[in-house]
Protein backbone atom coordinates (compact mmCIF):
# COMPACT_ATOMS: atom_id res chain seq x y z
CA UNK A 1 0.00 0.00 0.00
CA UNK A 2 1.94 2.89 -1.13
CA UNK A 3 0.64 6.64 -1.90
CA UNK A 4 -1.10 9.44 0.33
CA UNK A 5 -5.01 9.26 0.14
CA UNK A 6 -6.06 12.56 -1.68
CA UNK A 7 -7.72 14.56 0.99
CA UNK A 8 -11.21 13.95 0.01
CA UNK A 9 -14.74 14.95 0.85
CA UNK A 10 -17.19 14.33 2.72
CA UNK A 11 -20.58 14.71 2.99
CA UNK A 12 -23.55 14.01 6.04
CA UNK A 13 -26.49 12.79 5.53
CA UNK A 14 -29.05 14.90 3.63
CA UNK A 15 -31.96 13.62 0.90
CA UNK A 16 -31.70 12.79 -2.80
CA UNK A 17 -34.56 13.28 -4.66
CA UNK A 18 -35.27 10.58 -7.70
CA UNK A 19 -35.39 12.98 -10.93
CA UNK A 20 -34.61 10.43 -13.63
CA UNK A 21 -34.94 6.08 -13.41
CA UNK A 22 -33.85 3.59 -15.96
CA UNK A 23 -34.10 -0.07 -15.87
CA UNK A 24 -32.59 -3.27 -17.72
CA UNK A 25 -33.50 -6.77 -16.58
CA UNK A 26 -30.64 -6.41 -13.35
CA UNK A 27 -29.50 -2.87 -13.51
CA UNK A 28 -30.88 -0.03 -12.17
CA UNK A 29 -29.87 3.43 -13.02
CA UNK A 30 -30.77 6.40 -10.48
CA UNK A 31 -29.93 10.19 -11.26
CA UNK A 32 -30.75 12.35 -7.94
CA UNK A 33 -31.34 16.01 -7.03
CA UNK A 34 -28.89 15.36 -3.89
CA UNK A 35 -29.75 18.67 -1.87
CA UNK A 36 -26.84 21.03 -0.32
CA UNK A 37 -24.50 18.06 -2.26
CA UNK A 38 -21.30 18.21 -1.68
CA UNK A 39 -19.13 17.75 -4.72
CA UNK A 40 -17.31 13.86 -4.81
CA UNK A 41 -14.11 13.28 -6.42
CA UNK A 42 -14.29 10.23 -9.05
CA UNK A 43 -14.47 6.83 -7.33
CA UNK A 44 -15.86 8.18 -4.28
CA UNK A 45 -19.24 6.37 -3.15
CA UNK A 46 -22.59 7.52 -1.54
CA UNK A 47 -24.92 5.69 1.30
CA UNK A 48 -28.35 5.06 0.19
CA UNK A 49 -30.59 4.62 2.77
CA UNK A 50 -34.37 3.42 2.67
CA UNK A 51 -36.67 3.78 5.38
CA UNK A 52 -40.09 2.03 6.89
CA UNK A 53 -43.17 3.80 8.45
CA UNK A 54 -41.96 2.27 11.62
CA UNK A 55 -38.31 3.67 11.44
CA UNK A 56 -36.60 0.29 10.33
CA UNK A 57 -33.70 1.36 7.91
CA UNK A 58 -31.37 -0.40 5.16
CA UNK A 59 -28.82 1.09 4.08
CA UNK A 60 -26.32 0.38 1.36
CA UNK A 61 -22.47 2.23 -0.37
CA UNK A 62 -23.09 2.68 -4.42
CA UNK A 63 -20.07 3.95 -6.26
CA UNK A 64 -20.80 6.97 -8.01
CA UNK A 65 -21.00 7.23 -11.58
CA UNK A 66 -21.71 11.22 -12.30
CA UNK A 67 -18.78 13.53 -13.25
CA UNK A 68 -18.32 15.88 -9.96
CA UNK A 69 -19.56 18.53 -12.63
CA UNK A 70 -22.87 16.47 -13.69
CA UNK A 71 -25.73 18.33 -11.76
CA UNK A 72 -27.14 15.43 -10.83
CA UNK A 73 -25.54 12.57 -8.72
CA UNK A 74 -25.90 9.27 -10.80
CA UNK A 75 -25.63 5.54 -9.79
CA UNK A 76 -25.92 2.13 -11.33
CA UNK A 77 -27.12 -0.34 -9.02
CA UNK A 78 -27.08 -4.26 -9.89
CA UNK A 79 -30.35 -6.00 -8.51
CA UNK A 80 -29.34 -9.16 -6.06
CA UNK A 81 -31.31 -12.10 -5.40
CA UNK A 82 -33.33 -11.22 -2.66
CA UNK A 83 -31.68 -7.50 -2.03
CA UNK A 84 -33.73 -5.64 0.25
CA UNK A 85 -32.22 -2.32 -1.12
CA UNK A 86 -31.46 -3.08 -4.60
CA UNK A 87 -34.92 -4.74 -5.21
CA UNK A 88 -36.64 -1.82 -3.31
CA UNK A 89 -34.92 0.28 -6.12
CA UNK A 90 -35.33 -2.05 -8.85
CA UNK A 91 -38.70 -2.63 -8.77
CA UNK A 92 -40.14 0.09 -6.60
CA UNK A 93 -38.60 3.26 -6.82
CA UNK A 94 -39.95 5.91 -9.41
CA UNK A 95 -39.48 9.71 -9.97
CA UNK A 96 -40.13 12.07 -7.21
CA UNK A 97 -39.65 9.51 -4.51
CA UNK A 98 -37.07 11.24 -2.00
CA UNK A 99 -34.19 9.23 -0.28
CA UNK A 100 -31.72 9.45 2.82
CA UNK A 101 -28.30 10.10 1.42
CA UNK A 102 -24.52 10.78 2.85
CA UNK A 103 -21.62 11.30 0.82
CA UNK A 104 -18.97 11.62 -0.72
CA UNK A 105 -17.27 8.61 1.08
CA UNK A 106 -14.04 7.36 0.54
CA UNK A 107 -10.51 8.70 -0.19
CA UNK A 108 -8.38 6.22 -1.30
CA UNK A 109 -10.14 4.39 -4.47
CA UNK A 110 -9.92 8.18 -5.70
CA UNK A 111 -8.18 9.51 -8.74
CA UNK A 112 -8.54 13.39 -9.72
CA UNK A 113 -6.78 12.87 -13.19
CA UNK A 114 -3.37 13.58 -12.10
CA UNK A 115 -1.24 10.36 -12.97
CA UNK A 116 -1.51 7.97 -15.90
CA UNK A 117 -3.57 4.91 -14.19
CA UNK A 118 -5.26 1.69 -15.62
CA UNK A 119 -8.66 0.27 -14.29
CA UNK A 120 -9.94 -3.17 -14.28
CA UNK A 121 -13.20 -3.82 -13.18
CA UNK A 122 -16.40 -6.50 -13.31
CA UNK A 123 -19.71 -6.18 -13.96
CA UNK A 124 -20.67 -3.08 -11.70
CA UNK A 125 -17.43 -2.94 -10.61
CA UNK A 126 -16.97 -0.45 -13.59
CA UNK A 127 -19.37 2.00 -12.29
CA UNK A 128 -16.15 4.20 -10.40
CA UNK A 129 -14.02 3.86 -13.33
CA UNK A 130 -17.08 5.48 -15.83
CA UNK A 131 -16.96 8.50 -13.32
CA UNK A 132 -13.19 8.93 -13.91
CA UNK A 133 -13.48 8.61 -17.50
CA UNK A 134 -16.13 11.13 -17.65
CA UNK A 135 -13.93 13.11 -15.81
CA UNK A 136 -11.23 13.05 -17.62
CA UNK A 137 -13.11 13.29 -20.97
CA UNK A 138 -13.93 16.84 -19.29
CA UNK A 139 -10.71 17.79 -17.78
CA UNK A 140 -9.03 16.97 -21.05
CA UNK A 141 -7.31 14.02 -19.64
CA UNK A 142 -8.28 11.36 -21.66
CA UNK A 143 -4.72 10.21 -21.99
CA UNK A 144 -4.24 9.16 -18.61
CA UNK A 145 -6.59 6.20 -17.80
CA UNK A 146 -6.77 3.11 -19.39
CA UNK A 147 -10.42 1.13 -18.62
CA UNK A 148 -10.43 -2.87 -18.82
CA UNK A 149 -14.44 -3.30 -18.64
CA UNK A 150 -15.29 -7.27 -17.93
CA UNK A 151 -18.82 -8.79 -18.47
CA UNK A 152 -20.63 -11.64 -19.17
CA UNK A 153 -22.91 -10.19 -22.15
CA UNK A 154 -23.05 -6.65 -23.59
CA UNK A 155 -26.79 -6.64 -22.01
CA UNK A 156 -25.22 -7.14 -19.19
CA UNK A 157 -22.15 -4.78 -18.42
CA UNK A 158 -23.29 -1.45 -17.01
CA UNK A 159 -22.63 1.33 -19.85
CA UNK A 160 -20.82 -1.19 -22.08
CA UNK A 161 -21.82 1.33 -25.13
CA UNK A 162 -20.21 4.49 -23.28
CA UNK A 163 -16.73 2.37 -22.19
CA UNK A 164 -16.80 1.44 -25.66
CA UNK A 165 -17.35 5.13 -27.08
CA UNK A 166 -14.42 6.30 -24.30
CA UNK A 167 -12.06 3.20 -26.02
CA UNK A 168 -12.07 1.22 -22.54
CA UNK A 169 -11.36 -2.69 -23.57
CA UNK A 170 -14.27 -4.74 -23.18
CA UNK A 171 -13.97 -8.33 -22.51
CA UNK A 172 -16.94 -10.59 -22.64
CA UNK A 173 -16.59 -13.60 -20.87
CA UNK A 174 -20.18 -15.03 -22.37
CA UNK A 175 -20.75 -13.62 -25.58
CA UNK A 176 -18.62 -12.64 -28.60
CA UNK A 177 -17.66 -9.21 -28.91
CA UNK A 178 -17.08 -8.20 -32.58
CA UNK A 179 -13.87 -10.23 -33.61
CA UNK A 180 -13.36 -11.29 -30.20
CA UNK A 181 -14.39 -14.31 -28.64
CA UNK A 182 -16.02 -14.50 -25.84
CA UNK A 183 -13.40 -15.37 -22.49
CA UNK A 184 -11.82 -13.55 -19.76
CA UNK A 185 -8.89 -11.12 -20.72
CA UNK A 186 -5.67 -12.01 -21.67
CA UNK A 187 -2.30 -11.50 -20.72
CA UNK A 188 -1.42 -9.51 -23.67
CA UNK A 189 -4.83 -7.45 -24.09
CA UNK A 190 -3.83 -6.10 -20.76
CA UNK A 191 -0.22 -5.22 -21.68
CA UNK A 192 -0.74 -2.39 -23.29
CA UNK A 193 -3.15 -0.68 -20.91
CA UNK A 194 -0.97 -1.11 -18.12
CA UNK A 195 2.65 -0.01 -20.00
CA UNK A 196 3.26 3.55 -18.25
CA UNK A 197 0.69 3.46 -15.55
CA UNK A 198 1.76 4.66 -12.38
CA UNK A 199 -1.11 2.95 -10.27
CA UNK A 200 -3.61 0.49 -10.93
CA UNK A 201 -7.49 0.45 -9.61
CA UNK A 202 -9.40 -2.71 -9.69
CA UNK A 203 -13.48 -2.88 -8.50
CA UNK A 204 -16.16 -5.55 -8.42
CA UNK A 205 -17.26 -8.79 -6.87
CA UNK A 206 -14.53 -10.35 -4.24
CA UNK A 207 -13.79 -13.55 -6.84
CA UNK A 208 -13.18 -10.79 -9.30
CA UNK A 209 -10.66 -8.75 -7.41
CA UNK A 210 -8.57 -11.42 -6.62
CA UNK A 211 -8.86 -12.71 -10.07
CA UNK A 212 -7.68 -9.30 -11.63
CA UNK A 213 -5.16 -8.28 -9.15
CA UNK A 214 -3.44 -11.61 -9.96
CA UNK A 215 -3.66 -11.04 -13.62
CA UNK A 216 -2.26 -7.73 -13.04
CA UNK A 217 0.99 -9.05 -11.12
CA UNK A 218 1.00 -11.10 -14.09
CA UNK A 219 1.79 -8.16 -16.23
CA UNK A 220 4.35 -6.87 -13.84
CA UNK A 221 1.85 -4.45 -11.70
CA UNK A 222 3.81 -4.28 -8.35
CA UNK A 223 1.07 -5.41 -5.30
CA UNK A 224 1.39 -2.02 -4.02
CA UNK A 225 0.31 -0.04 -6.39
CA UNK A 226 -3.08 -1.92 -6.71
CA UNK A 227 -6.14 0.03 -5.40
CA UNK A 228 -8.78 -2.56 -4.80
CA UNK A 229 -12.76 -2.00 -3.93
CA UNK A 230 -14.63 -4.80 -3.68
CA UNK A 231 -17.98 -5.94 -2.69
CA UNK A 232 -19.70 -8.95 -2.05
CA UNK A 233 -19.73 -11.94 0.10
CA UNK A 234 -17.90 -15.41 0.83
CA UNK A 235 -20.01 -17.98 2.37
CA UNK B 1 -35.56 12.30 7.69
CA UNK B 2 -38.55 10.97 5.34
CA UNK B 3 -39.90 7.61 5.05
CA UNK B 4 -39.51 5.85 1.71
CA UNK B 5 -42.38 5.65 0.13
CA UNK B 6 -43.76 1.92 -0.20
CA UNK B 7 -40.92 0.54 1.70
CA UNK B 8 -41.31 -1.82 4.70
CA UNK B 9 -38.24 -3.76 4.12
CA UNK B 10 -37.56 -7.38 5.56
CA UNK B 11 -40.27 -8.42 7.67
CA UNK B 12 -39.74 -7.81 11.55
CA UNK B 13 -41.37 -10.59 13.01
CA UNK B 14 -40.39 -13.45 10.90
CA UNK B 15 -36.66 -13.08 11.53
CA UNK B 16 -35.10 -15.80 13.32
CA UNK B 17 -35.62 -14.67 16.38
CA UNK B 18 -36.41 -11.62 18.84
CA UNK B 19 -33.38 -11.89 20.07
CA UNK B 20 -31.17 -11.47 16.86
CA UNK B 21 -32.42 -8.51 16.11
CA UNK B 22 -32.20 -6.89 19.80
CA UNK B 23 -28.53 -8.25 18.88
CA UNK B 24 -28.19 -5.67 15.47
CA UNK B 25 -27.04 -1.98 16.08
CA UNK B 26 -28.81 0.33 14.23
CA UNK B 27 -28.56 0.83 10.70
CA UNK B 28 -26.96 -3.14 10.68
CA UNK B 29 -28.11 -6.34 9.29
CA UNK B 30 -27.92 -9.94 9.70
CA UNK B 31 -25.43 -11.37 7.23
CA UNK B 32 -26.26 -14.90 8.28
CA UNK B 33 -24.15 -17.37 6.92
CA UNK B 34 -22.38 -15.03 4.41
CA UNK B 35 -19.00 -12.83 5.61
CA UNK B 36 -18.46 -10.27 3.20
CA UNK B 37 -14.77 -9.26 2.52
CA UNK B 38 -13.60 -5.35 2.52
CA UNK B 39 -10.32 -4.61 1.83
CA UNK B 40 -8.24 -2.04 0.34
CA UNK B 41 -5.11 -3.67 -0.56
CA UNK B 42 -4.35 -7.32 -2.74
CA UNK B 43 -4.69 -9.58 -0.13
CA UNK B 44 -1.10 -11.24 1.05
CA UNK B 45 -0.43 -14.22 1.07
CA UNK B 46 1.68 -14.69 4.27
CA UNK B 47 3.72 -17.66 5.69
CA UNK B 48 2.95 -18.14 9.27
CA UNK B 49 6.90 -19.53 9.92
CA UNK B 50 8.16 -16.18 9.01
CA UNK B 51 5.17 -13.88 10.32
CA UNK B 52 6.07 -11.92 13.83
CA UNK B 53 3.74 -9.44 16.07
CA UNK B 54 5.88 -7.05 17.73
CA UNK B 55 4.54 -4.62 20.80
CA UNK B 56 6.42 -2.03 20.86
CA UNK B 57 6.27 2.02 21.29
CA UNK B 58 5.34 3.26 24.77
CA UNK B 59 6.49 0.22 26.71
CA UNK B 60 8.64 -0.63 28.74
CA UNK B 61 9.58 -3.74 26.76
CA UNK B 62 9.15 -3.85 23.65
CA UNK B 63 8.98 -7.40 21.82
CA UNK B 64 8.48 -9.15 19.17
CA UNK B 65 7.03 -12.68 19.13
CA UNK B 66 6.63 -15.47 16.03
CA UNK B 67 3.67 -17.61 14.98
CA UNK B 68 5.29 -20.12 17.68
CA UNK B 69 5.67 -17.90 20.52
CA UNK B 70 2.27 -16.96 20.41
CA UNK B 71 1.03 -20.61 20.34
CA UNK B 72 2.92 -21.04 23.63
CA UNK B 73 0.88 -18.40 25.27
CA UNK B 74 -1.98 -19.05 27.43
CA UNK B 75 -5.27 -19.12 24.38
CA UNK B 76 -8.59 -16.95 24.49
CA UNK B 77 -11.81 -17.34 22.35
CA UNK B 78 -14.14 -15.07 21.34
CA UNK B 79 -18.03 -16.03 20.67
CA UNK B 80 -20.00 -13.31 19.75
CA UNK B 81 -20.88 -11.34 17.22
CA UNK B 82 -18.88 -8.70 14.62
CA UNK B 83 -20.34 -5.75 12.90
CA UNK B 84 -18.86 -4.24 9.50
CA UNK B 85 -19.60 -0.29 8.71
CA UNK B 86 -20.84 -1.36 5.33
CA UNK B 87 -24.08 -2.49 7.79
CA UNK B 88 -23.91 -6.26 7.62
CA UNK B 89 -23.31 -7.85 10.94
CA UNK B 90 -22.44 -11.30 11.83
CA UNK B 91 -23.93 -13.64 14.60
CA UNK B 92 -22.50 -16.25 17.21
CA UNK B 93 -19.10 -16.33 15.66
CA UNK B 94 -16.16 -18.13 16.70
CA UNK B 95 -12.90 -16.95 17.10
CA UNK B 96 -9.51 -18.10 18.61
CA UNK B 97 -6.33 -16.79 19.47
CA UNK B 98 -5.04 -15.39 22.34
CA UNK B 99 -6.22 -11.56 24.42
CA UNK B 100 -4.23 -8.62 23.72
CA UNK B 101 -3.97 -8.27 27.80
CA UNK B 102 -1.73 -11.33 27.37
CA UNK B 103 0.84 -9.26 24.53
CA UNK B 104 0.07 -6.08 27.09
CA UNK B 105 1.00 -7.46 30.19
CA UNK B 106 4.25 -8.78 28.78
CA UNK B 107 5.09 -5.31 26.95
CA UNK B 108 4.36 -3.37 29.79
CA UNK B 109 2.52 -0.01 28.98
CA UNK B 110 3.66 3.05 30.08
CA UNK B 111 1.51 4.94 32.48
CA UNK B 112 1.37 8.21 29.42
CA UNK B 113 0.26 5.30 26.56
CA UNK B 114 -3.69 6.33 25.47
CA UNK B 115 -4.11 5.10 22.06
CA UNK B 116 -2.61 2.05 19.86
CA UNK B 117 -1.85 1.87 16.66
CA UNK B 118 -2.55 -1.41 14.26
CA UNK B 119 -0.28 -2.13 11.75
CA UNK B 120 -0.42 -4.43 8.98
CA UNK B 121 1.83 -6.13 6.87
CA UNK B 122 -0.11 -4.53 4.06
CA UNK B 123 0.74 -0.93 5.25
CA UNK B 124 -3.01 -0.73 6.37
CA UNK B 125 -3.50 1.02 10.07
CA UNK B 126 -6.20 1.67 12.10
CA UNK B 127 -6.08 3.64 15.37
CA UNK B 128 -7.99 2.70 18.29
CA UNK B 129 -7.78 3.54 22.19
CA UNK B 130 -6.03 1.77 24.50
CA UNK B 131 -8.71 0.87 26.68
CA UNK B 132 -10.50 -0.29 23.82
CA UNK B 133 -7.64 -3.33 23.28
CA UNK B 134 -7.61 -4.39 27.11
CA UNK B 135 -9.69 -5.55 29.55
CA UNK B 136 -10.65 -8.68 27.67
CA UNK B 137 -12.22 -6.68 25.13
CA UNK B 138 -9.62 -7.51 22.21
CA UNK B 139 -7.94 -10.37 20.58
CA UNK B 140 -4.97 -11.50 18.53
CA UNK B 141 -6.92 -14.29 16.41
CA UNK B 142 -5.84 -17.44 13.95
CA UNK B 143 -9.10 -19.44 13.96
CA UNK B 144 -12.22 -19.18 12.62
CA UNK B 145 -15.12 -21.81 13.89
CA UNK B 146 -12.32 -23.99 14.80
CA UNK B 147 -10.32 -23.62 11.06
CA UNK B 148 -7.29 -21.54 10.25
CA UNK B 149 -8.28 -18.21 9.30
CA UNK B 150 -8.76 -17.72 5.73
CA UNK B 151 -6.28 -15.00 3.97
CA UNK B 152 -8.98 -13.29 2.43
CA UNK B 153 -10.36 -12.71 6.03
CA UNK B 154 -7.19 -11.73 7.37
CA UNK B 155 -4.87 -14.90 8.32
CA UNK B 156 -2.86 -16.23 9.44
CA UNK B 157 -3.52 -13.73 12.47
CA UNK B 158 -5.85 -10.78 12.51
CA UNK B 159 -6.53 -8.49 15.55
CA UNK B 160 -10.19 -8.66 16.81
CA UNK B 161 -12.65 -6.21 18.35
CA UNK B 162 -15.50 -7.21 18.15
CA UNK B 163 -17.15 -4.06 20.19
CA UNK B 164 -15.79 -1.59 17.77
CA UNK B 165 -16.41 -1.82 13.94
CA UNK B 166 -14.83 -4.34 12.42
CA UNK B 167 -12.54 -1.85 10.38
CA UNK B 168 -10.60 -1.70 13.45
CA UNK B 169 -9.80 -5.43 13.67
CA UNK B 170 -6.99 -5.24 11.42
CA UNK B 171 -6.22 -8.13 8.62
CA UNK B 172 -2.79 -9.56 8.44
CA UNK B 173 -2.14 -7.66 11.77
CA UNK B 174 1.76 -7.73 12.46
CA UNK B 175 2.29 -4.75 15.31
CA UNK B 176 0.79 -2.72 17.89
CA UNK B 177 2.42 0.86 18.12
CA UNK B 178 1.59 2.51 21.74
CA UNK B 179 1.30 5.81 21.77
CA UNK B 180 0.68 9.26 23.46
CA UNK B 181 -1.49 11.09 21.54
CA UNK B 182 -4.25 9.88 19.13
CA UNK B 183 -3.47 9.69 15.30
CA UNK B 184 -5.50 8.27 12.41
CA UNK B 185 -5.23 5.29 10.68
CA UNK B 186 -5.80 4.35 7.15
CA UNK B 187 -9.56 4.25 7.09
CA UNK B 188 -9.93 7.58 9.85
CA UNK B 189 -8.04 9.49 7.49
CA UNK B 190 -10.05 8.81 4.42
CA UNK B 191 -12.92 9.74 7.08
CA UNK B 192 -13.96 6.92 8.80
CA UNK B 193 -14.46 7.47 12.63
CA UNK B 194 -12.00 7.12 14.67
CA UNK B 195 -13.14 5.30 17.67
CA UNK B 196 -16.57 3.77 15.63
CA UNK B 197 -18.59 2.15 18.28
CA UNK B 198 -21.22 0.40 16.00
CA UNK B 199 -24.31 0.47 19.01
CA UNK B 200 -24.08 4.73 18.52
CA UNK B 201 -23.29 4.65 15.15
CA UNK B 202 -20.10 6.58 15.17
CA UNK B 203 -19.45 5.51 11.22
CA UNK B 204 -17.58 8.37 9.66
CA UNK B 205 -15.53 11.50 11.05
CA UNK B 206 -18.20 14.14 12.61
CA UNK B 207 -20.65 11.43 13.87
CA UNK B 208 -20.92 11.97 17.94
Amino acid sequence: MTGTPVQAPTGAWTTGTLVEIDRTDRLVRLRLDVADRVDHLPGQHYVLRLRADDDYTASRSYSVASDPADSLLELMVECLPGGEVSGFLHDEAREGDVFEVRGPIGGWFTWTGDVPIVCVGGGTGVVPFVAMLRHARRIGAERLIRVCAVGRTRAELPYADELLAAGAFVALTRENLDGRVSAPPYLDELEPLVAGAERAYVCGSVGFASYATRLLGEVGVRADSIRVEQFGATA
Amino acid sequence: MPITRGFSGRPRRGRPSQDSTQRLPPGQYDTGAEWPTLTAEVTPHLVADEWTMTVDGLVDNPHTWSWRDLHALPGSTYFGDIHCVTTWSKLDTTFSGISVDTLLDIARPRPEAAHVMAHSTTGYTTNLPLDDVRGGRAWLVWEYDGRPLPPEHGGPVRLLVPHLYFWKSAKWITRLELMERDRPGFWEQNGYHDRGDPWLEQRYQGDP
